[in-house]
């Protein structure tokens, strides 16, 4: 673990550079510690996939301190050796068609059947690695290899709220509408981000996700 | 308490509801948004007596036209415009009483990009998530999320401040359309050619029109990377210069998200930032590099500034 500074008002501790499920563990261990002891100074502790951000008031913030704690709370994440099993969120999918307009694609490229794509798509478990972009946004992980697909060249200018897609080996749901260059294999009416709930996210850090297909919308 | 309303006649270029920003939700990826220039904000609430937390009104280059139906108090800090209520000039960085009904109308702009309006009370629209922050891109805060326009109403009290501080106060502007930013290295200044610090801080920039709340995009000389590729994304802040493949810096402001990949070849310091936040797309910006000592205590002299305001009610 390593702490740098980034610029006055932000520490980055990094852990080992790797999109891993223990790792990421570790991670958000530390910021959940971090907020809960509520460091003078400290306005926002923000989890990355192998980072956490602590964001501080330079002018209420004691660095040093802020560095110590952050060491003390380090120290006792070994003892975090086993990613704990959580019961999955259950998402469901309208895979294809308008829902899902790069289904066919994804198929083609992988070499296999839009059926095939979804099959694979609700097979695994993915775990909720980081959440960005936008509220509710949470980057999961990993993909079945062979639906691994690039990101679009050129962005979608609007990609309609709810649905999922595929960039590189990680799979989200686009919580509102919003421009996004993700392969586009479905959608869900699941509200993703709703600031009045008490839980605004239905996603959080190191949430477990299986994507469920709804039955009688097959392509 | 009796409320009143801002009604507005005409919004200006872009114009929202600001406080000091949604902090405490970024696990959850949802952004900070807040004043692009955060000493004016405070300044304004100051003036008219709010803490430093109310809402004021982000006003951009071209400025709104205001009904106020409420008596009230108002300063209009940050950018320098030509402004007047039901005709007669008022004046910038010092606040002054309205009556329910008065119009207040900006004209030409003279220095600077933004202004901030601080009322008495501050606007009281909804908070969401602890904050009435507008975050445009995901539509969160302020009114519905957006920008204002034309026919809309805001709540604000309709009370004039207890102990105003009408003084006027020194504001600190870019001149001709140029700043000059102090930036702390890193962390990931070790990603590009060991001179491209040197080029960076030996040149302008010029801040691209299609820069915005989020980030501007700096036209200049590329940085030349040493690496390829993209960091795996992690959590950033305001001030972030963070450059993309093409080596085109891109300058992180109040909009930005919560997490880039990205690398960082530095931060422009806190006390800068509200001297960029006073920047419009086609002006210049250099960069000068300093050390995090100095840009604490930097941030220090800004802040005592501040206090001497404070004082100066106090006093009255």
């Amino acid at each position: 673990m390593r702490i740098r500074e980034c610029g006055d008002a932000m520490l980055l501790v990094e852990f080992e550079p790797a999109i891993d499920p223990l790792v990421n563990e570790r991670v958000i261990a530390l910021a959940s510690r971090l907020r809960d002891r509520r460091a003078r100074g400290v306005r926002d502790v923000a989890p990355g996939y192998c980072t956490v951000g602590v964001h501080f008031d330079p002018l209420q913030t004691d660095l040093a301190a802020l560095e110590g704690a952050i060491a003390e709370e380090a120290r006792v994440l070994n003892l975090v050796a086993t990613v704990a099993a959580r019961t999955p969120v259950e998402i469901g999918v309208s895979y294809g068609g308008d829902d899902g307009p790069d289904l066919d694609a994804v198929a083609a490229r992988a070499g296999c059947s839009p059926a095939d794509v979804i099959e694979r798509h609700a097979a695994r478990t993915y775990r909720v690695y980081m959440l960005g972009f936008m509220p509710g946004f949470a980057y999961m992980g990993r993909v079945d290899p062979s639906i691994a697909m690039p990101r679009h060249r050129m962005p979608r200018e609007r990609v309609p709220a709810g649905s999922v897609g595929i960039a590189g080996e990680q799979t989200g749901v686009y919580p509102v509408a919003s421009p996004g260059g993700w392969q586009l294999i479905g959608r869900t009416a699941s509200v993703m981000f709703d600031p009045d709930r008490s839980q605004p996210s239905l996603l959080v850090p190191g949430d477990c996700v299986r994507f469920v297909p709804l039955a009688g919308r097959r392509p | 308490m009796s409320l009143g309303s801002l009604q507005i006649v005409k919004p200006g270029l872009l114009t929202s509801v600001q406080d000091l920003g949604r902090y405490g939700h970024q696990a959850l990826g949802v952004p900070v948004a807040g004043p692009m220039d955060v000493f004016s904000h405070r300044l304004a609430n100051q003036l008219v007596g709010n803490d430093a937390d109310a809402a004021t009104l982000e006003v951009t280059l071209i400025g709104p036209e205001i009904v106020i139906e409420a008596e009230t108090t108002v300063a209009i800090v940050g950018a320098v415009f030509e402004a007047g209520c039901d005709g007669r000039p008022v004046p910038m960085g010092a606040s002054f009483t309205v009556r329910r009904g008065q119009r207040l109308k900006f004209g030409r702009i003279v220095h600077g990009a933004r202004a901030y309006i601080g009322i008495a009370g501050g606007v009281l629209t909804a908070s969401v998530l602890g904050s009435r922050a507008t975050h445009l891109v995901s539509r969160m805060g302020g009114l519905e999320g957006r920008t204002l326009r034309a026919g809309d109403r805001l709540p604000v009290l309709a009370r004039p401040a207890p102990r105003p501080l009408r003084k006027a106060v020194g504001l600190m502007l870019p001149t001709g359309g140029r700043a000059r930013l102090r930036v702390v290295p890193g962390p990931q200044d070790d990603w590009f050619h060991a001179d491209a610090l040197k080029t960076m801080a030996g040149v302008s920039f010029r801040i691209s029109p299609r820069s915005n709340r989020m980030g501007y995009r700096l036209e200049g000389p590329p940085l030349a990377r040493i690496r390829e590729g993209e960091l795996i994304s992690e959590p950033v802040g305001m001030g972030a210069i963070q450059v993309p493949g093409a080596g085109e810096p891109i300058l992180l402001m109040a909009d930005r998200q919560t997490a880039g990949g990205y690398p960082k070849i530095g931060h422009v310091i806190s006390a800068d930032l509200p001297l960029a936040g006073q920047l419009a797309p086609g002006d210049f910006l250099e960069f000068i590099l300093c050390s995090r000592q100095e840009a604490v205590s930097a941030l220090i002299a800004r802040e005592r500034q501040l206090l001497r305001y404070a004082d100066l009610k106090d006093a009255s």
